[in-house]
């Protein structure tokens, strides 16, 4: 990092920048999976960056990097000190300095994504870092982990629930998860995916680029064809 | 006591130090640090080496910042040094790896005082020097938030030991109680610490290269150690 920065009061209503989209879950959720299907099918039609936050090593940066989805230069990793939540929520100052050295470096972006380091069902990102969230479950944490609530599965703008191809192997009823996220999130989204069998993840790609379009940041390419 | 150092005294602060451990982290791989006592050492050479000179150049920059808002004697506010100063804490950090994490959390601080205690002698820093050495920045804001080069001293020092002290709970599963009753053994160090940078710092304002330059090679080894160690949970 290290950026240069003359002036680090980017407007907080967004109205000159990039959208900010938080990527939050448990370990193994998919998070990165989700972060790298995103960038393969947003990564065309919008100018991009990624910042991830390992709590070890910089694994995530790396599988992004050597995934080739997006440039080796738009993925920053910060570390943690051993607290993935409070990064994202208590003290911020780390990733935004991270996403501000991103837009400085590449801008204007359209999109930043800041993919938490995995986490449990109490972390949640910091309106002050992320301008929209998305809490990644797996149906392999069991089909009781909606009904647990915590911020991230009550609050997040998105629910995404991932590896809907191992339900029947781990005995988990989408049914059920369907319904008790949608009782404690009332009118938010859900999104059922399985990252392995639709690698694009299309629908929780959709949904972004839609957040994409309504923000109000005036260097939007034409949406693709 | 200014209440302001409190709020830039509390690890809740958020301009990132909490993913710091300044040398701990390392010193813990090494083995040189594994239980209370030997971390007991390890933070007492730090407050006495690296943790003076921080002392020393954040109530120097405390009292410049001071200085170029009203003089004193002339009462004419002086023009800002801080590049000479910034050279200054150049000169006295050997490892380029601590050098970068100084200018680090430097930055985010400043970005956070900046909104925190908006001012005009922090918006110069951030416009003559926009990474400018965490000490710069301390001193700075602890001016800009109505505290004294020798409370700005204090907080330098205890920035010192404390955030070193919570990475090694976190990395060691240390009893958290007995690590605090080890900083409240140190607080007539930090006393002595704080006297000893203020005689240097306020009086010689803008003679810094009489200020401490009191050196540490083992801090300087392990940040460079830490800076290409493939596994990490802390930034230095």
């Amino acid at each position: 990092m290290g950026a240069n920065h003359d002036d680090h009061h980017h407007a907080p209503d967004g109205h000159d920048r990039a959208l900010r989209l938080g990527v939050g879950g448990p370990v193994g959720s998919g998070k990165t999976a989700l972060v790298a299907a995103l960038c393969r099918t947003l990564g065309r039609s919008l100018s991009l960056g990624v910042v991830t936050n390992d709590i070890y090593t910089t694994e995530d940066a790396d599988f992004l990097r050597r995934a080739g989805v997006l440039d080796q230069e738009r993925i920053l990793a910060v570390e943690t000190g051993c607290c993935p939540h409070t990064a994202i929520r208590d003290d911020i100052a780390a990733n935004l300095d991270a996403v501000e050295t991103l837009e400085h470096r590449f801008g204007p972006l359209d999109l930043v994504i800041v993919e938490s380091g995995g986490d449990n069902l109490t972390a949640t990102f910091s309106r002050g870092l992320a301008d929209r969230q998305i809490f990644v479950l797996d149906v392999s944490g069991g089909d009781k982990v909606p009904r647990k609530g915590g911020p991230g599965v009550t609050t997040a703008d998105l629910l995404v629930i991932n590896k809907t191809d191992l339900a029947s192997m781990v005995g988990a009823d989408l049914g059920v998860m369907a319904r008790d996220a949608a009782a404690v999130r009332g009118e938010r989204p859900v999104l059922f995916t399985s990252i392995r069998q639709d690698p694009t993840a299309a629908t929780v790609a959709t949904w972004v680029a839609n957040e994409v379009w309504s923000w109000p940041q005036p260097h939007h390419p034409a949406p693709a064809a | 006591m200014h209440p302001a150092l409190l709020l830039l005294t509390d690890s809740r602060l958020p301009a990132g130090g909490h993913a710091h451990s300044g040398g701990t982290e390392q010193a813990i791989a090494s083995g040189a640090v594994h239980d209370v006592p030997t971390l007991a050492a390890f933070l007492k050479g730090r407050l006495h080496t690296a943790g003076a000179v921080t002392a020393a150049l954040t109530a120097a920059a405390c009292a410049h910042a001071a200085s170029t808002t009203t003089a004193p004697i002339t009462g004419t506010p002086g023009t800002p040094l801080w590049g000479r100063l910034d050279a200054e804490v150049d000169a006295r950090t050997a490892s380029p790896a601590q050098r970068h994490a100084s200018r680090t959390q430097g930055r985010l601080l400043l970005r956070v005082a900046r909104r925190v205690w908006p001012s005009p002698v922090l918006d110069g820093l951030a416009a003559e020097s926009p990474n400018p050495h965490h000490p710069i920045a301390l001193g700075t804001a602890a001016h800009a938030a109505g505290a004294t080069p020798e409370e700005a001293a204090m907080a330098a020092a205890y920035h010192a030991i404390s955030g070193p002290a919570t990475a090694a709970v976190r990395l060691l599963g240390l009893d958290p109680v007995a690590v605090h009753g080890l900083l409240a053994t140190l607080a007539p160090d930090l006393t002595a610490v704080t006297a000893g940078a203020c005689r240097a710092a306020v009086h010689q304002d803008p003679g810094w290269a009489a200020l401490p330059a009191c050196s540490a090679p083992a801090l300087d080894l392990l940040a460079e150690r830490h800076a290409t160690a493939e596994v990490r949970l802390f930034v230095s």
